[in-house]
């Protein structure tokens, strides 16, 4: 449907776009925040991560656009590999796209300079075509008309769906989305699920930090369950509810069991 | 009717603001007992009793039945009056008063900047555009004017001006230089190189633990070290130099307490979307953290517009020095406290008018504010 971030996803399809292998990471010389994680995902896939607070969740997504650095292991993002040359991170960053919990627009600017802002400064698009791009991207996320507000003039759910426009106008190849509904009022999660629905509908790699089990189970290949640092258990590929119904692991069913409750 | 209160509303109003409670009223009496107090006297002393004409001190004597000249019991206004082109122009200005025109041309010249910042028909670009023009442009055409000799007036030099004028050439250049040193500082202090921070941290805990007037008496005793024998630095640059040097430091603090307020996520939403450290400081963080800081820079640019008197030390007569001066000549000795009165509304005058122009600024830059205002709407 859209040229602008489909496009190269389907063509190389069964490779795998990020690959991550023995990751491990510290935070001061105790705290041990992740171990040993591989992961894989292929172009298109999308990806839900799970698992109690402290668990690791965001620092392994925040690691794939080195928000935070790893001590050991390799992050292979589109084919560049993570170090600390600046080089390498701002390749990876103009792949990758991510949202917030608390969205993060910048409250200075109106929403549609909030969108146009990287693509004219990282980019270097000429302004009008940014501004095309923008507001094609506002009108998919269905608020156009609130272009020329502030963002503190916007609700929660429209301030998060800016915030994924956001991401899109730099035409990322991967979506990163950490707990984007959990700072919402319940009225307003459906609204944002439901952008994010399409997005997966039209083929965006993503990898999604998130309890909406329903949107899970709706949209993930597959389900990935951490706990202190590690992946415990992933679900079989397609077979989401199933995993949901009967994981193997023990502090997996335990998880599932009182948050599936909750539900 | 249906009102709540069928009295007058000025009654309501003061019922409600004056009167609502035993506390309320006893407070609003001692209030008014202490205007009642104060206010006459003064009204009497500046006003009823004052003299306003003459042309030298005679005018606010009187002869007593033994034959003596004695002062007159009310303020002696004859002395501003007399002297106040002193105050707000220096001694050359005075006696060359047909050039006075120049420092009020330059004065009107920069109120004429701000109204046009403050002016609702331009765009931020256009201010921005306005503000950089102006920044670069007007000190060569305020000096131009000051000192005449570019465009072929009689030539004022800097020893030579003063008063008023004086005040206002030192805060505002040392307000200006110090702005972009300020933040420069701030930046460097929160890098994690450390020889970077370790120079801010120097410079800053260095000048803001040293009161003005030492560094203004370092400068003019100093400064000649650091130069070739036989440089001639001109005084007002001296003086310039140190308020600068003494400003960027608060301007500094007064920035990184604004970057440290910008949420962690703002700078983290920047680096994500690919942002440099040099791009994000200067179109998202830096922008919300000056926004932030606006009443702690404004506080310090006050400070500093009342600190300028302390140029005194290397010699410069600005306002109160000037005024300090002629209070102590022959002819108006005893007459201080008309010409305290006189700079203290002058400064008052200045440093509200920067108070309520921040005000507006922090309004304008609201945008939570602009939210609140459109759901009113
Ligand atoms: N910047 C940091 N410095 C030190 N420790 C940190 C930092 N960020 C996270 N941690 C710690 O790392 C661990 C993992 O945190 P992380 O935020 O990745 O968990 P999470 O699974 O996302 O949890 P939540 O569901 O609460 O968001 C926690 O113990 C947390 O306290
Ligand atoms: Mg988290």
């Amino acid at each position: 449907m859209t040229e602008a971030n489909g496009g190269g996803a389907q063509e190389k399809s069964a490779e795998s776009i990020i690959q991550i292998r023995g990751l491990n990471k510290w935070f001061g010389p105790q705290l041990h925040v992740l171990r040993d994680i591989d992961l894989d995902v292929k172009v298109g896939e999308k990806i839900v991560i799970c698992g109690p607070s402290g668990s690791g969740k965001s620092t392994l997504i925040r690691c794939i656009n080195r928000l935070e650095h790893h001590q050991k292991g390799s992050i292979i993002v589109d084919g560049t590999e993570l170090t600390e040359d600046l080089k390498s991170i701002d390749e990876v960053r103009r792949d990758v796209g991510m949202v917030f919990q608390h969205f993060n627009l910048f409250p200075h600017l109106t929403i549609l300079d909030n969108l146009i802002l990287a693509p004219v400064w990282v980019k270097k698009e000429p302004k009008a075509k940014a501004t095309e791009t923008a507001m094609h991207y506002l009108e998919r996320v269905k608020i156009p008309e609130q272009a020329h507000k502030y963002p503190g003039q916007l609700s929660g759910g429209q301030q998060q769906r800016v915030a994924i426009a956001r991401a899109l106008c730099m035409n990322p190849k991967i979506m990163l989305f950490d707990e984007p509904t959990s700072a919402l009022d319940p009225e307003m999660i459906s609204e944002v699920l439901d952008v994010m629905a399409e997005l997966a509908r039209e083929g965006m790699t993503m990898l999604v930090v998130t309890h909406e089990m329903g949107f899970a189970s709706q949209v993930a290949d597959c389900v990935i369950f951490m706990d202190e640092g590690s992946i415990v258990e992933c679900s079989e590929p397609g077979k989401v509810e199933e995993f949901f119904k009967h994981p193997t692991n023990e502090r997996t069913q335990k998880f599932f069991g009182q948050i599936l409750h909750h539900i | 009717m249906d009102g709540i209160s069928h009295r007058h509303p000025a009654l309501h109003w003061l019922h409600v603001n004056l009167f609502s409670s035993p506390t309320n009223t006893i407070l609003t009496l001692l209030a008014a007992l202490l205007l009642w107090q104060l206010v006459p006297p003064a009204l009497n002393w500046a006003v009823f009793e004052a003299t306003f004409s003459g042309t030298d001190s005679d005018a606010c004597k009187y002869v007593d039945e033994h034959g003596e000249k004695v002062d007159a019991p009310g303020a002696c206004w004859t002395f501003v009056k007399i002297r106040w082109p002193q105050f707000l122009f220096g001694l050359w200005y005075t006696r060359n008063f047909d050039q006075a025109w120049r420092p009020v041309l330059a004065f009107v010249l920069a109120l004429g900047i701000i109204a046009a910042l403050a002016l609702p028909m331009f765009s931020h670009k256009q201010r921005y555009q306005i503000a950089a023009g102006a920044l670069v442009v007007y000190p060569f055409v305020a000096y131009a004017l000051l000192n005449g000799a570019w465009l072929g007036l009689p030539e004022a030099k800097t020893a030579d001006w003063g008063g008023l004028t004086l005040t206002l050439v030192l805060a505002s250049l040392g307000i200006i230089a110090a702005f972009p040193l300020g933040v420069c500082l701030a930046l460097a202090r929160r890098s994690r190189m450390p020889v970077v921070k370790g120079y801010a941290v120097l410079w800053i805990e260095m000048f803001r633990g040293m009161p003005l007037i030492t560094l203004l008496f370092i400068a003019s005793v100093m400064l000649p070290y650091f130069f070739p024998i036989g440089t001639e630095i001109d005084k007002v640059v001296r003086a310039i130099i140190a308020i600068t040097i003494f400003q960027s430091a608060y301007t500094a603090e007064a920035i990184r307490g604004g970057l440290s307020a910008v949420p962690r996520g703002q700078y983290e939403a920047a680096e994500a979307l690919g942002f440099g450290f040099w791009k994000s400081t200067i179109l998202i963080t830096l922008p919300q953290a000056l926004k932030i800081s606006i009443p702690a820079i404004m506080n310090s640019f006050i400070q500093l517009f009342k600190d300028t008197s302390l140029v005194l030390i290397i010699g410069l007569l600005e306002l109160l020095n000037i005024i300090q001066v002629a209070a102590r000549s022959s002819q108006w000795k005893g007459y201080e406290a008309e010409g305290y009165i006189f700079a203290a509304a002058t400064f008052f005058f200045f440093c509200y008018s920067m108070s309520l122009y921040s005000r507006g600024l922090e309004r304008r830059l609201d945008t939570s504010l602009a939210a609140r205002r459109a759901q009113q709407d």
